[in-house]
């Protein structure tokens, strides 16, 4: 049977605004929200979105993201005729290419595509926290009969200027098309999520290829041309959370986001997030330990207090020690008489006794310390600092 | 390691804690916080390298195969070999009596294994045990069959309790069953590795006398026949006895050193992965000396205590002493004092229940006060 839609999910991206953290590592698999790392997100939405095949395009710092999906068991994505795919930039006969925009690295593995020869296919970032229903959006797509889709969400218009912003008509049809304009005529951002008819996708990224003026992206280049060619390209306005984890600040953000609850809840049972499992036993709570306010795993010990955090698998705080507001990833330790506050902690870094990380003030800038850096004895690490593994020894 | 077989007998103890396992096997009573009592035993073989096992229940096996599936989450989910699930035929013999005859049930599947020796184990049983070096043991002094032992009293429980007495050179001289014995003795834990041949001909020979327990049959019959030796387990273990001292076993984990025993990195206690969300603290929640499992909610006070997966505690209620099973709701203002919940129990607001720390009160499964 031909498969209705199959999802490309473009997990090729650096994150260099994370800076230290993701120095070695992919953005999609920066840790979130306690348990999970960007990209369960968009998986997890495509297996509750009844899809079954998932490719996910990886070029920089492949290793650790490639291992974490695996045969994609956790997310039931290990299927006899589909499945999840690590697809790398590969070599082929006529060369090889880094992927050089998005559409190019779609385009560079249409033979994957044609080989499930899907009737759509939904094309994802894997930069994103939210929930997202893809099935809700293939049916308008069919009902409008559109060759693309285009996922995008209602903004400020104060700050539609950080997107691709969507002019459409009344029936929801994109008439226009300003990528990151200064005056926005509209508040409908661009999710960066689309759905394509499979034959216009290869059509147009065929034509793009060609094309040597292109930046081979599909907000630049693929859907203006489609508009200016004169394809039924439909909007779908997304209600609900979504945000882009891509900076510091956003990332804590959006952690105090997920612990006030209203907005983003994982906890709904109909829409659960998959995740791969370290295999850990339960947290212990010490006696003296005071938690208020935050989410704890597995794995965690905690003797001290903490106020408003996320602490992620096997994160020890030490009696004494004091976190706040802050992103505890895993597998990192805060000893006795350490002070955290408002920061990033990144995987297996250590903060030595006494230390003190960022400041608790409101407003204080967030302060990030990268994975396996050490934090010294009654050091003090000014808000806003970043500390790379290499700069704290 | 394909030249050993495990084989877990899953039903042994039921009559033990009768009020966990009427509507489950032992194997699946929930320990732990998110763990069943069978995920020790199969973690023990898969942390020893050994990837075939045969679970053999005898009913009430629901829960267990659900829990345990394909094996997969213990790596047991093998083209050749793997964990098998191998519930009785309903033959004229019925549900089996003792270990032989339940062995007797699968003689065809142990037959079948290319093994040399085979590791018998029941799921009563909370430890972390490396059996390499059991197993290693075995084959170097040439025994017919190696016993697992811990160092403890003898427990006074209805359960039955072996204790083992070896002459210098290390050989099973005498073995008592529930004796009047004070102080430290050699305690049998009731995990066994014996050679294939001979555990074969023994379930024939005692399937033809009509006899059944490994312990009568094999062990006090054989003692001066076979070479039968000993190992001392001296990491932290537990050998389930009765509902007080499933409650005991529970809060031990709490100390540091049991949990370092028991949870060791190099060698995890594999589960079935169930994808909770992360335990949430709110403003009001007091929690102390408590392990807390991923899915609850805890706005209360909670005081050495386990909370199993999705235990809700709400604002105001007070929980000390207690092991609370998965989805156990503590409504607000009520107070809980040395209980033991089953699963998908409510206490309604302002309830107030308290057992005893040597008398736990237990509330059964789905019950709603």
């Amino acid at each position: 049977m031909r498969k209705k839609m199959i999802a490309m999910l473009l997990a090729g991206g650096q994150g260099s605004r994370l800076y230290v953290l993701t120095k070695d590592l992919a953005k999609p698999a920066v840790p979130f929200g306690g348990k999970y790392r960007i990209i369960d997100f968009p998986l997890s939405n495509c297996v509750n979105s009844g899809i079954d095949t998932v490719g996910i395009l990886t070029q920089y710092e492949p290793f650790e993201l490639s291992e974490y999906i695996g045969n994609g068991q956790p997310w039931d994505l290990d299927r006899m005729g589909g499945g999840a795919f690590v697809l790398p930039p590969y070599q082929r006969n006529t060369g090889r290419d880094w992927y050089k925009g998005t559409a190019n690295a779609i385009y560079q593995n249409l033979r994957f595509i044609e080989r499930y020869d899907p009737e759509y296919v939904v094309i994802l970032s894997g930069d994103h926290i939210y929930k997202m229903d893809y099935a809700a959006m293939l049916a308008e797509h069919e009902k409008k009969g559109a060759a693309v889709t285009v996922a995008a969400l209602r903004v400020p218009l104060s700050e539609a200027s950080r997107f691709g912003v969507i002019i459409a008509d009344e029936e929801g049809y994109i008439t226009e098309f300003e990528e990151k304009p200064k005056n926005p005529r509209s508040d409908l951002a661009s999710m960066g999520i689309y759905i394509f008819s499979a034959d216009k996708l290869k059509k147009y990224l065929t034509e793009d290829e060609a094309d040597p003026e292109s930046e081979n992206d599909f907000g630049k280049n693929v859907l203006p041309k489609m508009l200016e060619a004169g394809e039924k390209m439909s909007v779908y306005a997304f209600e609900g959370y979504w945000k882009d984890v891509g900076t510091v600040d956003s990332l804590w953000e959006a952690h105090m986001d997920l612990l006030d609850g209203s907005d983003l809840n994982l906890y709904e049972k109909d829409w659960r997030i998959y995740s791969r499992n370290p295999v850990m036993p339960p947290h212990m709570v010490e006696e003296g330990a005071k938690i208020e306010d935050s989410m704890v795993t597995e794995g965690c010990t905690v003797g001290g207090e903490i106020e408003k955090s996320v602490l992620f698998a096997g994160v020890t705080v030490e009696k004494g020690a004091e976190v706040k507001e802050s992103i505890i990833m895993p597998g990192a330790v805060v000893k006795s008489g350490a002070k955290v506050s408002r920061a990033i902690i990144g995987e297996k870094a250590v903060i030595e006794a006494e230390a003190k990380v960022g400041c608790s003030c409101e407003n204080a800038k967030i302060t990030l310390i990268g994975p396996e850096a050490v934090v010294a004895e009654k050091a003090e690490i000014e808000p806003g600092a970043i500390v790379g593994k290499e700069a704290a020894k | 390691m394909r030249d050993i077989l495990g084989i877990i007998v899953c039903n042994m103890h039921d009559d033990l804690i009768p009020q966990l396992t009427s509507n489950r096997t032992l194997g699946s009573i929930p320990f732990g916080g998110r763990y069943r009592m069978i995920d020790f035993a199969l973690s023990n073989m898969t942390n020893s390298g050994i990837y075939d096992v045969g679970l053999v229940p005898s009913k009430n096996y629901q829960s267990l195969m659900n829990h345990v599936g394909n094996g997969q989450e213990w790596d047991m989910s093998r083209k050749n070999g793997g964990l098998s699930i191998l519930p009785p035929y309903a033959g004229e013999r019925g549900v089996y009596r003792g270990r032989m005859e339940a062995l007797y049930g699968i003689r065809e599947y142990i037959k079948a294994s290319e093994a040399k020796n085979v590791v018998l184990s029941d799921s009563d049983v909370v430890a972390n045990i490396d059996l390499r070096p059991v197993i290693k043991q075995h084959e170097e002094s040439g025994a017919d069959i190696t016993l697992l032992y811990k160092r403890s009293e003898v427990f006074r429980e209805k359960k039955q309790c072996a204790a083992l007495f070896f002459d210098e050179c290390g050989k099973l001289l005498d073995l008592y069953l529930n004796p009047e014995l004070e102080g430290i003795q050699n305690i049998y834990l009731d995990i066994a590795i014996i050679k294939k041949p001979l555990l074969d001909e023994l379930i024939a020979e005692c399937a033809s006398k009509n006899e059944h327990s490994f312990v009568h049959s094999v062990l006090m019959q054989k003692k001066g026949v076979l070479n039968i030796r000993g190992y001392l387990f001296d990491g932290w273990c537990n050998k389930l006895t009765g509902l007080r001292n499933y409650l005991d076993a529970s809060l031990a984990l709490l100390q540091p050193e049991v949990r370092k025993s028991l949870f060791p990195a190099e060698r995890p206690i594999y589960t079935r992965v169930r994808d909770e969300v992360s335990a949430k603290y709110g403003e009001n929640a007091k929690v102390s000396e408590t392990l807390v499992t991923d899915g609850c909610h805890i706005d209360g006070e909670v005081e050495k205590s386990v909370l199993f997966r999705s235990a809700t505690i709400e604002k105001g209620a007070k929980v000390k002493g207690c092991v609370l099973m998965h989805n156990t709701f503590v409504g607000e203002g009520a107070e809980l004092e040395w209980v033991i919940t089953d699963k998908n129990v409510v206490i309604p607001a302002g309830t107030h229940l308290a057992g005893s720390e040597k008398y736990p009160l237990y509330i059964p499964k789905d019950t709603v006060l």
